[in-house]
């Protein structure tokens, strides 16, 4: 009797660990795995998606890649927005949430307001912006008009469309890594702000010398949200410059969206794939050792 | 105590800062109600005259709808899956012990840090092979699958504060892993159900690559689709893009007021643990 108990828990335990594993688990596997193996296989052929990839062509499609003048480009703008988001974006969140997390009057308002655009549509900031952009019609054609001087386009030029992109990246993403330090900041306990009051400290030595290595983790965990965030940049794009003028513009999503997706050469845009995964590899690996190792210090 | 000049100075920065938040969604609105003509020569200003055709010619678009309805219907589809199948692999990780546990979660948190786009170019010939273009699945399976490992990690965590005493006191009367799940687990969850049902939903509405890639119908162009085709059709006139764009503001903003809460605890919940 107590045997056939045994067993029969052991059944329950066994088949409700498989029943509730097998949705998550294939889902997981078929959607998400496979694919990045399965890009890697494709990227060795020449291939527009009909019928099975024959065309091998070796290390090809990497060699043009890295041959290509737009998609280097493309490297050198991901590289651009990585360094505004981290030298730019962050401190300045830093900076607001060190005011923020402070329960003054009006401080829940502003908290909201300014993480506000991050839960729009990135289609729909964009579109927002390429009105604010607009030379006849947008905010900046009107300062402009101020002046008396013709608008520039700054969404088609060659020099600013760049800039213009920084700039709603910026606004659309600060208001996250805001909120990510503040629910840091308000997990520090109040006694070791109270002890260096006590001790004489000021706010800016407070915020310096304990606020921010408490907060530590937390802001290394957004350096690497923003950077794997900026390495994907793609629907931001879109609607403001599409990747042009002239090309100047791409990200890596958006070169292999054009170039690869749009074209039908699907073994060229599957190296592509290859090459941003590889990169976002490389920088959770970073990620997690320098984690690891800090957790060693401890 | 801080002086009353440092204070006034602290919250002109801040309504100055509110101001470039604000502006451009104040300018998108207020254009919505203006006429072409106002549009350009007054940007700044009042409408001059307020006019309301724009909102009566997008409502009166059929495929307005449409696009509306099909961003529910993934958006519904989506969350719901999610919620099922994260909640049930969460508490397999949370409560019970057995070889391979560890693994098998961390096997399905890699995909936290796998670029969505790197997967588009396969992802595309499998929903084509299985045959599910044209369909809502050929949306809703890729989301449900790449929103798995952040939904797992937070319900896990919220599963593990559920003392393990309730359930040898709930073995003991009989009760066994799965009735323990439904009867004791779920009731006990739902601020945590409710916060990976707000995400989830949010970024499915949101969501504007892999539909790209997957719909090609402009029956089933989910909203962000829809405002891109909308834009094409109109960039001549973009007092009805504005008009459009508002109407996607609207919602987007009273849902965040109401759903603060939970998109707060979820964004920064799920990244400052773990």
């Amino acid at each position: 009797m107590i045997k056939k108990n045994i067993t029969s828990a052991f059944v329950e335990k066994y088949s409700t660990i498989i029943i509730f594993l097998v949705p998550a688990l294939t889902l997981f596997t078929v959607f998400v795995v496979m694919p990045i193996f399965e890009a890697a296989y494709f990227s060795f052929y020449r291939w527009n998606g009909m019928g099975a990839p024959e065309k091998y062509v070796g290390f090809k499609n990497y060699a043009f890649l890295f041959k290509n003048g737009i998609f280097l480009n493309a490297l050198k703008n991901n590289f651009w927005i990585i360094f505004v988001s981290l030298f730019i974006q962050l401190p300045f969140a830093l900076f607001l949430a060190l005011f923020l997390a402070n329960n003054f009057r009006g401080a829940a308002v502003f908290r909201s307001l300014f993480f506000l655009p991050y839960i729009l549509a990135e289609i729909v900031a964009s579109l927002i912006w390429v009105y604010i952009y607009k030379g006849d019609y947008g905010l900046v054609g009107a300062i402009w008009g101020l002046f008396g001087a013709d608008a520039p386009w700054i969404t088609a030029d060659k020099e600013w469309a760049l800039t213009a992109i920084l700039i709603v990246v910026v606004w659309k993403y600060f208001g996250i890594h805001m909120m990510i330090m503040i629910s840091g900041l308000q997990g520090i306990s109040k006694e070791v702000i109270e002890a260096a009051k006590i001790d004489g400290a000021g706010p800016v030595t407070t915020a310096l010398r304990i606020k921010i290595p408490i907060l530590w983790p937390t802001i290394t965990l957004s350096i690497f949200l923003s950077t794997l965030g900026s390495l994907q940049l793609f629907d931001l794009i879109m609607p403001l410059t599409m990747g042009g003028p002239s090309n100047v513009t791409h990200s890596m999503v958006t070169y292999l969206y054009d170039f690869g997706v749009g074209r039908m050469r699907l073994g060229f845009g599957s190296a592509i794939s290859v090459v941003i995964f590889i990169i976002c590899f490389v920088v959770a690996l970073i990620y997690q050792t320098t984690i690891l190792k800090d957790k060693g210090y401890n | 105590m801080q002086s009353k000049l440092s204070k006034f100075y602290m919250y002109l920065f801040l309504s100055f800062l509110a101001g470039i938040i604000l502006v451009p969604l104040y300018l998108t609105f207020i254009s919505s109600f203006k006429t072409l003509g106002d549009l350009s020569s007054n940007v700044i200003g009042l409408p001059r005259e307020w006019i309301f055709s724009n909102y009566t010619d997008v409502f009166g678009m059929e495929y307005f709808w449409s696009f509306a309805w099909n961003s529910l219907v993934y958006g519904v589809l989506t969350t719901v899956l999610t919620l099922i199948c994260a909640s049930m692999a969460a508490f397999v990780f949370a409560h019970i012990r057995f070889f391979g546990n560890r693994f098998l979660f961390n096997y399905l948190l890699i995909g936290l840090m796998f670029p969505f786009a790197s997967a588009i170019i396969p992802l595309f010939l499998k929903v084509r092979d299985f045959g599910l273009l044209g369909t809502y699945w050929a949306v809703v399976l890729p989301q449900i699958a790449f929103g798995l490992g952040f939904a797992i990690l937070l319900f896990r965590g919220f599963f593990k504060q559920i003392p393990p005493e309730l359930f040898d006191a709930a073995y003991v009367d009989g009760c066994n892993y799965s009735n323990f799940f439904f009867r004791i687990t779920i009731p006990l969850s739902v601020p945590i159900f409710s916060t990976v049902a707000v995400v989830t939903f949010v970024t499915s509405w949101n969501n504007y690559l892999l539909p790209l890639i997957m719909v090609s119908n402009e029956e089933l162009y989910p909203w962000p689709m829809g405002i891109m085709f909308f834009r094409g059709e109109y960039d001549t006139d973009w007092s009805m893009v504005l008009t459009y764009v508002s109407l996607t503001l609207i919602p987007a903003i009273v849902f965040f007021l109401l759903a603060q809460k939970y998109i707060i605890a979820g964004l920064t919940g799920g990244a400052v643990k773990e």
